[in-house]
Order: structure tokens, then sequence, then C-alpha cells
């Protein structure tokens, strides 16, 4: 499990750099964030959680089954309140989403 | 490489779950007492808004007394589950504050599930469920707030200043802002967690950090302090947490949520037959595959839509890959979910390694006090039982800095703070700037490949023999966890030339100079274990310990803690016997 950070998309905002529990991921000279050390990544997904802009993915290592899905979330509007949407990008081109309300997320 | 002498008055090391709770407590117990000046630096190798056991949030809090129970019946749980060896004192003393520190972490904002009557959701006798995503920002924006907190993010302490037995501060240095740190402390608590990594992982190729335990937590505190001759205690009982294959995501809330019972590969249910304590469990899936019955799973087979909607729902708050893993392989209604046991860790939170400390957390080097998983003797402590235990040992900090305030006011009028000690001399600086300069010296960039081709060693090169010989020899997954003597004996030979070749590495920039540094720290704390390991002999816990030259339990010699204590290089066991059914109090004898 690890991450890979669109460079395209980044901001150099720091943010993720500053919440990676390993200090993974370092800032290059073209002010994007990199993940420097992708081996050691505990996939706790704090950076996918701080981006701003939407640019981290995570996925599963081939070593582990994975199959080249990535993963991230966004905060969007519900009818109540903010709910959490996870996108799911597989192989096939197609996205899956699950949509998570915070305040019925826990119900195990 | 910039050079800095700090002062404070309390310092404490790791900003993890008990190292900020730590922090909070002493600073609002100065305020409200005569120490109002008192100054606090919480030094942390990451950045405390997501370090620590905590940087991926977790759903419930397993400690909590609920209704109609008590801090006893929490306290003989923890007793069963580690088969006697607890220490009551410290288990009695954490319980009692479990509710509090979760009321106190509801007022700082954390989310706790309540039903329509405003009641707590349970979830089992001992735990509530709470929205934890965001458990440790809500910690450290607390600490944040602080007025007389200073943290710095981003430093690696690797070595205590120890004199005459008592600690006058600790070395470090910024992984990313070339600099060496020299702190000088009037105490010091150390809450720098357990140790991950010591065995070869489930996975060891790109997914090698894909593990239960925080990869970053390397043993830094146990290694501290071993080579100061502290008194360490049960390194012999092992962490395994029993885990969906690959993913290595929980298996509780498969368990709990829709019931799912621990079947092998005839579609048997086996855990009935083992036990169900917290090794039982994972030593059911041991030994159903060297048996023949494996691989073992979870049954997850025909559970309804819905259910399976919450469980992927369930995963992705707390485990997403093994929701990734259902969306690209199949969801859990249409296929078991299969289980294996992880590598051992050390840890003090789930088993009971760690530091031998009295009821204060005192440990048995003067000024230095412990949190969290560097504790021993106190298992089933999670986030609640180190919460609680960073406030006690912040409150035991405080009262020893003021006494040794009061005793330099005595002494001498114009000594009014404990930041006057100038204990750390020039010679010490020196001497570990020096180790630093020397594996920096060669500033080579210091990657797998560049070694592979000069033939020469990387960090990444002997932590994975480290591994190798661990797993081999020391009861690893290559063994079914088992280990005999003879063994032992070649894993202590192994890690030792390991070691030795440590000396040679060398780094590009200060986080491999880290690295070096963490891979030091796990071999020390592996010669613990090795030792600890050995001097059981007996099995009391399956698989956390399993003995095969003394494979029965034996309450006449072995119902009792195993220590051990660095003296003149050799590890030296001492055991010690229990302390009384019900002891609320335990000092320390120097």
């Amino acid at each position: 499990m690890s991450i890979i950070i669109d460079q395209g998309k980044c901001i150099g905002c720091g943010r993720c750099h500053d919440v990676c529990p390993g200090t993974l991921i370092k800032i290059n000279e073209n002010k994007k964030a990199f993940i420097k050390y992708p081996k050691d990544c505990w996939g706790c997904t704090s950076c996918i959680k701080e981006c701003p802009v939407h640019a981290i993915r995570f996925f599963l290592g081939e070593d582990i089954g994975g199959k080249g899905c990535k993963v991230h979330t966004e905060k969007v509007k519900g009818e109540k309140n903010d709910i959490v949407r996870w996108f799911f990008e597989l192989n096939d081109g197609s996205v899956k989403t699950i949509d998570i309300d915070p305040k019925e997320s826990n119900k195990y | 490489m910039k050079i800095e002498r700090l002062k404070t008055d309390l310092l404490i090391i790791g900003g993890g779950t008990a190292g900020c709770y730590a922090a909070i407590t002493a600073a609002s117990n100065a305020a409200e007492n005569k120490g109002a000046g008192l100054k606090i630096l919480v030094v942390e190798k990451a950045n405390i808004k997501r370090s620590g056991c905590l940087a991926a949030g977790v759903n419930a809090l397993n400690a909590y007394i609920t209704e109609g129970r008590t801090p006893k019946d929490y306290v003989e749980y923890a007793k069963k589950d580690a088969d006697g060896i607890v220490r009551e004192d410290l288990l009695y003393s954490i319980s009692e504050k479990f509710n509090e520190v979760t009321a106190h972490l509801e007022k700082l904002g954390l989310v706790i599930l309540k039903d329509k009557d405003g009641k707590y959701v349970t979830r089992g006798n001992r735990n509530i469920k709470i929205n934890g995503e965001n458990i440790k920002p809500i910690l450290a924006d607390a600490v944040k707030k602080l007025p007389n907190v200073t943290v710095l993010n981003h430093v690696n302490i690797f070595d205590f200043s120890v004199h005459d037995n008592r600690i006058d501060g600790a070395f470090g240095f910024g992984i990313e802002n070339d600099t060496f740190y020299a702190i000088e402390a009037g105490a010091v608590i150390i809450a720098t967690g357990g140790a991950a990594g010591l065995y070869r992982p489930n996975n060891p190729g790109f997914s090698r950090h894909k593990m239960w335990y925080p990869p970053f937590n390397t043993g830094a505190g146990y290694a501290m302090g071993i080579r100061h001759g502290a008194e360490m205690t049960t390194f012999e009982m092992r962490f395994i947490a029993l885990r969906c294959k690959d993913t290595i995501a929980p298996t509780g809330t498969l368990a709990q949520g829709v019931g799912a019972k621990q079947v092998n590969a005839l579609g048997e249910v086996y855990e009935t037959k083992y036990g169900i304590s917290t090794s039982e469990r994972v030593y059911g899936t041991v030994a159903e595959n060297l048996e023949g019955r494996g691989p073992c799973y979870l049954r997850t087979v025909g559970i309804t839509p819905e259910q399976e909607e919450s469980l992927l729902k369930a995963y992705l708050n707390m485990a997403p890959s093994q929701t990734i893993r259902w969306i690209e392989n199949g969801t859990p209604s249409k296929a078991n979910v299969e289980i294996e046991g992880t590598e051992p860790y050390i840890v003090g939170g789930h088993t009971a390694s760690g530091y031998w400390v009295d009821t204060k957390r005192a440990t048995t080097i003067e000024g230095l006090y412990a949190a969290g998983d560097v504790v021993g003797g106190a298992p089933q402590k999670y986030v609640t039982g180190a919460l609680a235990e960073g406030e006690i040992a912040a409150k035991s900090a405080v009262e020893y800095i003021e006494s040794l305030s009061a005793l330099q006011q005595a002494q001498g009028p114009d000594i009014s703070s404990v930041n006057l000690l100038e204990k750390i001399s020039e010679e010490e600086v020196t001497e570990h700037v020096a180790e630093i300069e020397k594996f920096l010296g060669k500033r080579i960039n210091n990657t797998f490949e560049k070694a592979r081709d000069e033939g020469g060693d990387t960090v990444e090169h002997l932590e994975e023999e480290m591994q190798a010989a661990m797993d081999a020899y020391a009861g690893g997954i290559k063994t079914g966890y088992r280990y005999s003597e003879n063994q032992l004996a070649i894993a202590r030979k192994e890690i030792e030339k390991i070691e030795a070749r440590v000396g040679d590495l060398h780094a590009a920039d200060l986080q491999e100079v880290m690295y070096i540094y963490e891979l030091k720290e796990r071999l020390t704390v592996c010669k613990s274990v090795i030792a600890h390991l050995a001097a059981r002999h007996e099995t009391r816990w399956h698989s956390f310990a399993e003995n095969t030259d003394y494979p029965e339990k034996d309450n006449e010699r072995f119902r009792k803690y195993v220590n051990s204590r660095l003296e003149n290089g050799q590890i030296k066991i001492i055991l010690r016997e229990l302390t009384a059914e019900g002891q609320r109090n335990y000092e320390h004898h120097h």
C-alpha cells in the first residue's frame, strides 16, 4: 500500500508533508510534493484527508493483490450534513463511489 | 550541522497518545499550582498532528467501564488474558481513569456515539463507539493551545543523558533542519511507543509497512532505557495480531459486527476448540494450518446485502485497504475473508512489554517517567489507558520537578529554577555530534541498488537480515511463532553480527541517519527479546511465547515477572515475584 501524488494538481502547500507520520513526503525544487520513500508508507491515509486539492491517490501494492484501483475522498454537501465521498478509480476506467455520512458511519 | 542547546523543566519524548496527554496534564496541573512557570517541551520525530498509533484514527475506545461494570472487572479481564502476569496496581490506576479521560476527550471535541437516551453506544462489555478519524488532530490541537508547552516536530531523540542513574536530558537531531539538539531537563517522560519491524513482516516486499503497528515505532524508548541500565519487564510476551490476509486489516469488526466465526478450510468452526483469549485465537489459526486444515477464514458468506454495505463502510473508516480489496476482488458475502497472524511486535499497550515502573510510572532511572506502550506490566491499556498513563506520569514528573526546585532553593537563594542544572557537558555533546558526523561523513546516497553494486551494507539490507534472523530463529511467522533454546542462541549470534556492521553504514542526510539509529534501536530490543524468550522456561501464552523446549505452563517456577537489566554489557535476567492480589501500590527498592 502506498500513495501517488499528481504533480499537475499539487499546489505545494506542504500539508501532506506535515502530517505524514513517517515524514516520507518531501517537497521538490518545483514546489511539488512527492513521496520519497514509497515502500515505507503505512497506509494511514492522513495525507489524502489533508490534501485540499485531492491530488493524492492511494492503492494496494501488487504484492498484496492490488489490481491498480486508485482511491481518494472528497467532502460533499449532503441533504442534512457534509458527507464523505470515496472514489474508486478502477482499472477499466470506471469509477465507483461510496458515500459515508459521518453521523452514521460506525454501525460496527 | 548546527548545534543547539535547549533547557526545559519537563521534556516529553514522543508526541503520540500518551505524550500529548502528558503535556496537557502537566500544563493544566502547573497552571493550578504554584509551578505556573513550568516549561514543557514535547519532542516528536514526525509531527504531533498525526503521529503515533492514532494516525489513521480509531472507531472505538476499547477500554471503558460500561454501565454496571467496575474497574475491578477490567483488571480481572486483563489479568486473565495475560494468564496472571500483570501488575494489578498499574491496571487499577488506569482502569479508574478510563471514563474520566474519555469525558475529557469528548470535551476536547471527540464525537462519541450516543443512543436515543443520550447514553454512549457500547460494543460488548468494555468498548464504546466513536467517530475517531480525527482523534489525533483533536489531541494535537489541545497541546498547541497550551501557553507553556513548546512542540519540536521532526526532531528525533536518540540518546538520554544519564549521570549516576539520574536523567539530565536527551540528545536528538532535526531530520529536516540539519540541527543537533542537546536538551537539559528537570524530568523526562518517555512516551515513544512500542517496537515494530523486529521480525520479517507478512509482506516483506513493496508492502512491507502494511502492518498492524505503526512501522515508525521502532522501540527507541526501550533501547535508550536498556542501554542506560533501566529495568525492563515481560519482553517475552510478544503481541501477534490476527488480521485479514494481505491487507492486515482488523478482524474484530467482522467477528463482532456480523458475527463471523473462525472456520478452517473444511468449513469447521475451530475457535471454540482453542479458547478465546487474544493469544489462543492466533494459536488456533496457526495450529489448524500446521495440521493441514488451513487456510483459515472468517465466515462471511451469506451475510445480507445491508450487512455487506455496512462492512464496506466500516472498513473505509478504519482500514480502507480492506474495502479496496473487496471492490477489486469480490465482496465478503461471496467469499470468506482469509485470516493470518502478523509478525510479532513488542508493545506494552496490548501485551505487557516495557519499562518496569512503580505505580507513579517512575522508571528505575531517577527523573525518568514513562507512559503508554513503552510501559510494561499493564496490558490491554489501549487509547484510554495510554491517556490515563500520560496523566499519571505527568503528575508524578511535575511533583518531582517541584521537589527538585524546592531542594535547590533550600541550597542557595540565587538558584530558583531547575533549568540551571548544567549537567550535560561539552564532551558529551561533541561525542554525540561526532557519531552522527561519521555516518554523514561520506554523504553517499544510501540506496539499496547502489550498495548492491558496490557490495556495501545499507540500512535496508541490514534491517532485512535482522528480520530474517528473528523470523527463522526467534519464533517468527516462519516457524509458526515457535522457538527453541538452540534457535535462540543462533538468533543472538546473528543479531550481534549485524550489530557489528552498523558502524560502517553511511547516510545522505539526517533522515537517513535516523534510519541508522532506528536500526540500532531495533537490534538492541531484539537482544532483550531473545534473552527474555530464553529465560521463560515454559509456554504460558501460545504463539506469543511458544517455547518448544518447554511446551507446558509451569506455575511453580514461572508465575513470575521476567525482568532484565543491562549490567556491564550483559543482559541480566531478574525473576520477580508477582505483586499481591489487589495490591494498589508498588515502590522501587533501590
